[in-house]
């Protein structure tokens, strides 16, 4: 197959994966008992008032209606007006999106940075200092959730040794301990398969020729193996960048950042149901899309995938 | 290679002990603890941990180590449902998948993959902001959320097995296929899916607690972990400890379920030990 027939294959993945999720995200909003006008203007409102409420959301329409502009407006990037503020929902989220994203990759940075270097040596080192190192690390990185691990830094890193700041993002310096408890926690995961990919590497045939050979070890683990053990990694590191921005979310909340995270839950808190639901699909656009391009990358690469 | 069986042992034994006694804890709570979980004593706010407040108190008085216990209520509650939940779900979805036609495995299929290429917290607040919050809706949502994992277990082992001989052969014999699925395939796949349980519950506890640290999860003044750090993270200042010792204790209940899932799982399947 070549690159673009997988291409297309994966386009139409992504829209088949994109339409399922935004066809649930609409289905649950509707089905949950309650109606969102009475949430909304709450249970002693005037029916007048209900009316009006149901008329700004389109629930007075049939369903199918709806339905068909929910999805046109998808293809649109529009979602509507905030319930709150009356802004248009895509502006309020592309103005918090950069901090959430800037979170996400700099966590993606320290996960990588710290991840593949300790998951190369513990494989090549197998079972010595360095590989019980990255065993410990790697569950203390599940066990700890980021947000835990966000406030411990805070209480070390601001309190106890003021280096950082408290809260807020006045420089950039704000950003280096949200972004830390993101990479630190999510370090894990890249590190058990760094290990394990490159343990798979190390063990193939072209390995024991490239020694019979009589090459260096170092030419052999660094050249050779370490190539091909990244590869994987790629899908890896795309599906971990989803998860950074989901975590990014909640360690927002910890350093008190004005991003994705907290317009989400202020949307939340105040039924902003325009903006939760602007926000949902966003957030899996953005997915998809990250997921979509690592596994070009990793075709690209590695192009025998594609034949799959 | 012998002290890391050992090794691997030891901590298997030192997480099921420390399991045990926060079961054991949870249960007994009201004998153990002169204190009321909810009970707010403005005269002793911030207490650092002393002899007659273990772990100390909170803004609100309360005692932390009281809290802690009936915050460990809360987590095993869900992590109880939720795996139950996606354990029946899951299950069903990947029997069905499995042993049924492949346009339904494939419909299904593409269904799980959907739900499960979102990250869990993601979704868990997605879903909790349509439903509302409150422990159930967090139980019932972690159930459904948590369900492709099995599905998608299940429907593999399900399919590596049904076309072995002595199940062919036993369909040969006229076996009705509910019966296989009960006779051969459960008891199976039943090594893999203990093992999925108990990650199942690690995470489960993980997004309950953070949840409620967001504000969306179980509400005040209910215990739990996650609420009790949202609580402290007001108070780093004053009080660290009402920051330190719940996450100390959630951070020991996931590693815990994740130490024992890794231990069955290289139990159940020696050879996996010596790859990862």
């Amino acid at each position: 197959m070549n690159l673009v027939k997988y291409a297309a294959k994966r386009v139409l993945r992504l829209i088949i994966t994109l339409f399922i999720v935004s066809t649930i995200i609409f289905f649950v909003i509707r089905v949950i008992p309650g109606d969102p006008a009475l949430i909304i203007g709450g249970v002693d409102a005037k029916p007048a008032d209900l009316e009006a409420i149901r008329a700004r959301l389109g629930t007075d329409r049939p369903l199918s209606t709806q339905y068909a502009e929910f999805l046109w407006s998808i293809l649109h990037l529009d979602f509507g007006r905030s319930m709150i503020s009356d802004e248009p929902v895509t502006s309020l989220i592309l103005q918090r999106f950069p901090l959430t994203l800037a979170l996400a990759v700099l966590g993606l940075l320290i996960g990588i940075l710290i991840a593949v270097p300790l998951g190369v040596l513990s494989a090549v080192k197998r079972w010595s200092g360095w590989d019980y190192l990255g065993l410990v690390l790697s569950q203390l990185g599940m066990a700890i959730p980021s947000f835990w691990l966000g406030i411990l830094l805070l209480l070390v890193l601001a309190i106890r040794f003021p280096i950082f700041p408290l809260f807020g993002v006045d420089s950039g310096a704000g950003l280096v301990l949200p972004a830390l408890s993101l990479g630190l926690a999510r370090a894990a995961i890249l590190l058990r398969h760094t290990r394990a990919s490159m343990i798979e590497e190390l063990s193939k045939e072209y390995i024991v020729a490239a020694r019979a050979k009589g090459l260096p070890e170092t030419l052999i683990r660094y050249k050779h193996a370490l190539k091909n053990a990244l590869l994987p990694i790629i899908t890896i590191a795309g599906i971990e960048f989803g998860y950074m921005l989901g975590g990014a979310i909640i360690v927002e909340q910890v350093f008190s950042l004005p991003g994705l995270g907290r317009l989400f839950l202020y949307a939340i808190y105040q039924r902003d149901f325009p903006l939760i639901q602007g926000g949902v699909v966003f957030i899996a656009v953005i997915f998809s899309v990250v997921n979509f391009v690592a596994d070009m990358l990793y075709s690209i690469v590695n192009p025998k995938i594609r034949l799959e | 290679m012998i002290l890391r069986r050992k090794a691997q042992r030891l901590l298997f034994s030192l997480a099921s002990l420390y399991l045990l006694a926060l079961v054991a804890l949870a249960i007994a709570a009201p004998l153990v603890s002169p204190y009321s979980p909810t009970e707010q004593f403005l005269d002793r706010r911030f207490h650092a941990p002393g002899p007659q407040h273990l772990l100390g108190t909170d803004n609100l008085g309360r005692d932390i180590l009281t809290r802690i216990m009936y915050g460990s209520r809360s987590a095993l509650l869900v992590g109880v449902v939720t795996v139950s939940v996606a354990l029946l779900l899951g299950g069903a979805v990947g029997l069905i998948a499995g042993m049924g036609p492949p346009v339904v495995d494939t419909a299904l299929m593409l269904l799980m993959d959907s739900i499960l290429s979102f990250p869990t917290i993601l979704l868990a607040i997605t879903v909790v902001s349509f439903v509302g919050y409150g422990l159930v809706q967090v139980m019932l949502a972690l159930g459904i959320i948590s369900s492709p994992i099995f599905a998608r277990l299940i429907r593999a082992e399900t399919l590596s097995i049904k076309n072995e001989g002595y199940i062919e052969a036993s369909r040969a014999l006229g076996t009705a296929p509910v019966k296989i699925v009960v006779k051969h395939i459960i008891p199976n796949i039943t090594s893999k899916v203990i093992v999925q349980c108990s990650l199942t519950f690690a995470q489960a506890v993980v997004v309950e607690s953070s949840l409620s640290f967001l504000g969306v999860g179980i509400q005040p003044p209910a215990a739990s972990w996650g609420l009790m750090l949202k609580d402290a993270r007001n108070y780093l200042v004053q009080a660290p400890w009402m920051a330190i010792y719940p996450g100390l204790c959630l951070a020991l209940t996931v590693l815990s379920f994740n130490i024992i899932g890794d231990y069955l799982s290289e139990r159940f399947n020696p050879r996996l030990g010596e790859l990862v």
